[in-house]
């Protein structure tokens, strides 16, 4: 209702990705046409990236509950409890779109919204950890790509002071024109401390916090919620700019008015900035809201009502303070240099009234915004082409002419290889909480003033989805959670990020439905409920869609920090044992795709029991202290898993391995399958490790010797690969590396 | 012995000093705000590692006028000891309590790694129980971190022996390859000329237990409080 | 009244960063570049008419806080109603 707005019509509606079915539910609702504003509200909180709609349906599928969950979905982020009075937050984020329109600001943002979702929630973050993907790495794009966002999030991280602990670097080239950077964060809190984004108390003043807003970002989340066409780089004014310092006032402002006890609720404005913490706020707490949009802070002049509700500038919050207690707010946020200014007032009528200069813009039910948005359940198609690309048996390929080279082809391999470079770019250790740096399985943080520990990861092998969807996401899960049991963790709550291309295509919606089964039986099954995430689809260029990428960010406890294990032999003389099944495949392996072969053919499936008692069996060798290390052999199967042993610790050693062939020795040393861990046993406890194993009843067996200069692989009697430690830790250090630098 | 930890809208490692200081060594310890200029109860303030006001302009730069900062001669002129980590050295750089400045990372890249550093001067307080040519090991964590010194400079930080630490091997070379960020001489850590005021790259918080992967930060602390003790500038504990 | 201030490392001092811009050029077909240097520009909009005034004050501030005179040089330039004044 301000002069210079457009007239709303239809047309305006569908160009802000609204359906037509969706304009007419918005007149329906509001008994007339909307405001322009009103448009850019429902356009926000109804789209994808808000609302959902097309996931909601799958999502219920995952278990969500469990007697330590202190909160699941439908916050800001997740919580659980980790007794003594501690409570862990956690939450994984993508930030695809907006990384490869600026690599540098795009993953730095991701980085600045993840962070904010943690402390929010009255916790401090503790540590964050990066999933990325990225197309070829022998292109200069490519190389673009990891170096800007790589660098980015290294800014943001380091300038805000947190710790970087672990995560994955992947490469196909179906993320060639949509790389994807989902970042983890997790921060502790006292349980009696936790604070939520709720707009309780009908009479209570509303504060915005923070940065001043600006124009940037307007449409990030239906730019999220969109297929990326050609000149899609065009778009870079969009992009939001990330400031870490002030989100580091922010942090500590936040949490000393949040002590202070003045403050109610609180929620990170994010994707859709003002526009949809004023509607979720008020509608978690069954209240509404009114807010007077000349007093928020801006820096740029003549901004609109819409433009003030849809900026996504960055470090900026909306509190709830207790009536009568604004001056305490005040003093904080002034002490550390922000802005804190009453923008508003809680309402008892369920209303989100935006005013501008007193006029009214936008006078909409926060129900209508947010809980009512629309839900699609859309049709789901197996793909057509799925079978014949599951009937592939990459047995009938000829085994590799030259064993050594092929293995070190696949220790170069990008995926592979140590990704020092990346990590040597982010602060590990400030908190000084981290006893396990980046390189090892997981990461780990000890607890202060407790004997506990933190264990986490991030986990997804999409080449598996990609094959089997179901068995992918089932897999994606195990593996996180091997990965935390090879640290000698207990799996506590998972945080996913559920990366694909457009729900509106069958085959990509089939795709989501079936991971999101695989997900839900193995969580199920392994006792591990899901807490928070984020689904990211439209992840497409032009009718390419990514591989489906269900990334698993998961946090376990280890009750003792003194247990924790790192995956690299310690000792000549020790045993190495394989606890697990034989039960792999080359199918999707990452042998295959070294070898330049066709992603095809099938993941081994995971047998979710048996994944249960591997983990348990590695789990109660580990806090019987009977091992010296515990690897998780996942991909590039045996022989990989064996040479990060051997050379990825502080000392180098080698090993002396002799295993049956399971029909071939390139299925013997490089298929891949779930369940399977590779563990060294000091000679002292030998005996007590067999009766250990025995008791769990998992299948094991001892398959070498940890000692000397070289790793030797004998398969079915005969040597298959016998190289110095030097030649494969070139391999695996230069084999990332040399396509960036 | 009393240490203050000072917090610059931006820092970070005030939380690991204060942990060390209180929890490992046991030893009096407060917070101080950038805006405090009453540092009249402490005998050593630290300055720890962050990113102060963002490091924008120049790593501390806007820090390096602060009011704390201003009163750090006066401190300093009557007994006081400081030590600077990280942007804390960057931050006394940039006020003129120490010589040179600290660049931009050769590599133009953040470098968090392990170093090794070579003892040159034990002589400080804050070296006293080490031995020349011992070798520390010590994490750093900085994208600003390559000490420059002009010619001149170099010559008087040789000739009074303020050259305290050089990035080094794990052998105590002083080579190039053990340079992480390319300081001239492979510079790590300097004093003033009296040798009470100490600023480094390395964090020492990050090395002061050994679950955290070693404890040579604290000869450090053990040093200064043994320093301290010793030549009755203040009472034990 | 406006003023630009120029800062930029002195003549002499390593700049790894305008070196790697320059190779980058060199890669993209611009083997013209013989010197590349990173600096940084601030700009600035101050009360006031004397151009004299304020240029003796823009060159406190460099000296006090906007540039390092460890490493850096700097110049300023002060920029009324579109016409450009160099004064240092």
């Amino acid at each position: 209702m301000t002069a210079a707005d457009p007239k709303v019509t239809l047309d305006l509606a569908l160009a802000h990705g609204l359906t037509a079915e969706e304009y007419d539910r918005i007149i329906r609702i509001l008994g007339r046409e909307p405001t322009y504003t009103e448009l850019g509200l429902f356009s926000a909180l109804w789209s994808e990236h808000c609302a959902y709609k097309h996931s909601k349906v799958f999502l219920r599928l995952l278990p969500t509950k469990a007697p330590h969950v202190l909160q699941g979905p439908g916050e800001n982020a997740g919580i659980v409890d980790l007794g003594d009075g501690w409570a862990l937050v956690l939450k994984m984020e993508s930030h695809n779109h907006p990384s490869f329109i600026e690599p540098f600001q795009g993953a730095a943002t991701g980085v600045g919204g993840i962070l904010r979702d943690i402390f929010t929630m009255g916790a401090r973050p503790i540590a964050t950890l990066d999933s990325l993907r990225f197309g070829d790495p022998e292109d200069a794009k490519t190389r673009y790509l990891i170096g800007g966002v790589v660098s980015g999030i290294s800014w943001y991280n380091n300038c805000f002071g947190v710790p970087n602990v672990g995560g994955e670097v992947a490469f196909a080239p179906e993320y060639q024109r949509n790389p994807l950077v989902n970042v983890m964060c997790v921060g502790l809190v006292q349980t009696d401390r936790i604070f939520r984004a709720r707009a309780e108390g009908v009479g209570n003043p509303v504060f915005y916090v923070g940065a001043k807003t600006g124009r940037d970002g307007i449409h990030g989340a239906t730019m999220a919620s969109a297929v990326f066409e050609e000149g899609a780089e065009e778009r870079r004014p969009t992009v939001q700019v990330g400031d870490p310092f002030t989100e580091k006032l922010l942090l500590e402002a936040c949490l000393e008015a949040m002590a202070t006890g003045a403050v109610v609720g609180i929620q990170d404005m994010g994707a859709a900035g003002l526009a949809c913490c004023s509607s979720e706020m008020p509608a978690r707490a069954g209240t509404g809201m009114e807010v007077e949009l000349s007093r928020v802070p801006r820096r740029e002049t003549g901004m609109t009502p819409y433009e003030i509700m849809l900026s996504e500038s960055q470090e900026r919050m909306l509190l709830v303070v207790a009536r009568g207690r604004e001056e305490e707010v005040k003093k904080v946020f002034a002490k550390w240099d922000l802005d804190a200014v009453e923008i508003g007032r809680v309402t008892g009528d369920g209303i989100l009234r935006v005013s501008m200069d007193g006029q009214v813009v936008a006078e909409v039910p926060v129900r209508a915004l947010t809980e009512e948005a629309p839900v699609y359940e859309k049709p789901t198609a197996r793909p057509g082409w799925l079978d014949a690309l599951q009937a592939f048996d990459p047995l009938t390929l000829p085994e590799p002419p030259d064993y050594e080279a092929a293995f070190l082809r696949l220790l170069a391999s990008p995926t592979i290889a140590s990704k020092q470079w990346v990590y040597r770019q982010y602060d590990q250790q400030v908190g000084t909480n981290t006893l396990v740096l980046p390189g090892s399985d997981a990461g780990v943080l000890r607890i202060k003033g407790t004997p506990k520990a933190i264990v986490v990861t991030t986990d997804g092998n999409a080449r598996y989805v990609f094959l089997d969807p179901y068995q992918g996401g089932a897999l994606a899960v195990a593996e996180a959670a091997r990965n935390l049991a090879c640290s000698g963790a207990r799996p506590l709550a998972v945080t996913d990020c559920l990366n694909f291309g457009s729900p509106e295509r069958p085959e990509i919606l089939w795709q989501f439905a079936e991971a999101i089964r695989g997900l839900a039986d193995a969580c199920r099954q392994l006792e591990i409920p899901v807490v928070s995430g984020n689904v990211s689809f439209y992840n497409e260029t032009e009718g390419q869609a990514i591989l489906p990428t269900p990334v698993i960010g998961m946090a376990g406890l280890l009750e003792d920090a003194g247990w924790r294990t790192t995956q690299w032999f310690k000792e000549a003389g020790d045993r190495i044992a394989l606890i697990g099944p034989d039960a792999v495949s080359l199918g999707g392996s990452e042998y295959l795709a070294t070898s330049g072969r066709q992603l095809a053919g099938r993941p081994a499936p995971v047998d979710l029991r048996l994944e249960r008692d591997v983990q348990a069996a590695c789990r109660a060798a580990i806090e019987a202290g009977l091992v010296s290390s515990a690897h998780d052999a996942a991909e590039g199967g045996l022989a990989v898993a064996l040479a990060e042993a051997c050379i990825s610790g502080p000392e180098a050693v080698g090993a002396e391995i002799e295993v049956e062939s399971l029909g071939r020795a390139d299925l013997t040393l490089f298929g891949e399958g779930p369940s399977r861990i590779l563990v060294s046993v000091p000679p002292r406890a030998q005996r007590h490790f067999e009766s250990l194993m025995g008791e769990c009843q998992v299948p094991w067996r001892f398959i070498g010797t940890v000692g000397g200069g070289r790793l030797t692989l004998k398969v079915g009697g005969s040597v298959v690969v016998s190289l110095s430690l030097d030649q494969i830790a070139h391999a695996w250090r230069t084999g990332f590396e040399r396509h960036v630098a | 012995m009393r240490f203050g930890v000072v917090i610059f809208p931006g820092t970070w490692s005030d939380c690991d000093f204060h942990y060390v200081i209180g929890e490992v060594l046991r030893q009096p310890v407060k917070y101080v705000w950038h805006r405090d200029t009453d540092l009249g109860d402490l005998d050593c303030l630290i300055l720890p590692g962050g990113f102060s006001y963002g490091d924008y302009l120049r790593a501390g730069a806007i820090a390096g006028r602060s009011p704390v900062v201003e009163a750090l001669p006066d401190f300093v002129a009557r007994g006081g000891h400081v030590l600077g980590s990280c942007n804390g050295f960057q931050i006394l750089c940039e006020a003129g309590m120490l010589p040179g400045a600290l660049m931009r990372n050769e590599c133009l890249q953040y470098r968090c790694q392990s170093t090794h550093l070579f003892v040159e001067n034990a002589d400080t307080p804050f070296t006293r129980g080490l031995r020349p040519g011992q070798v520390l090991k010590m994490p750093i964590s900085h994208g600003e971190g390559k000490y420059y010194a002009d010619a001149e400079t170099l010559r008087t930080l040789k000739a009074r022996n303020r050259i305290v630490f050089r990035y080094c091997t794990e052998a105590g070379d002083v080579t190039k390859d053990a340079n992480p960020n390319g300081s001239i001489e492979n510079i790590a850590g300097i004093v003033n000329d009296a040798g009470t005021v100490l600023g480094l790259m390395p964090h020492p918080e990050r090395a002061a237990e050994s679950a955290m992967g070693g404890t040579d930060g604290l000869l450090l602390f053990h040093s200064l409080i043994g320093s301290l003790v010793e030549d009755g500038s203040v009472l034990k504990g | 009244m406006r003023a630009r201030v120029f800062v930029r490392l002195k003549r002499g001092i390593l700049d790894p960063q305008g070196a790697a811009v320059k190779r980058a050029l060199e890669g993209l077909g611009y083997r013209e570049v013989q010197e590349l240097r990173v600096g940084k520009v601030l700009e600035l909009e101050l009360e006031g008419t004397d151009p004299g005034q304020a240029h003796g004050r823009l060159e406190e501030m460099c000296r006090r806080l906007l540039a390092n005179p460890v490493t850096e040089e700097f110049t300023v330039e002060i920029v009324e109603d579109g016409a450009r004044q160099r004064l240092a």
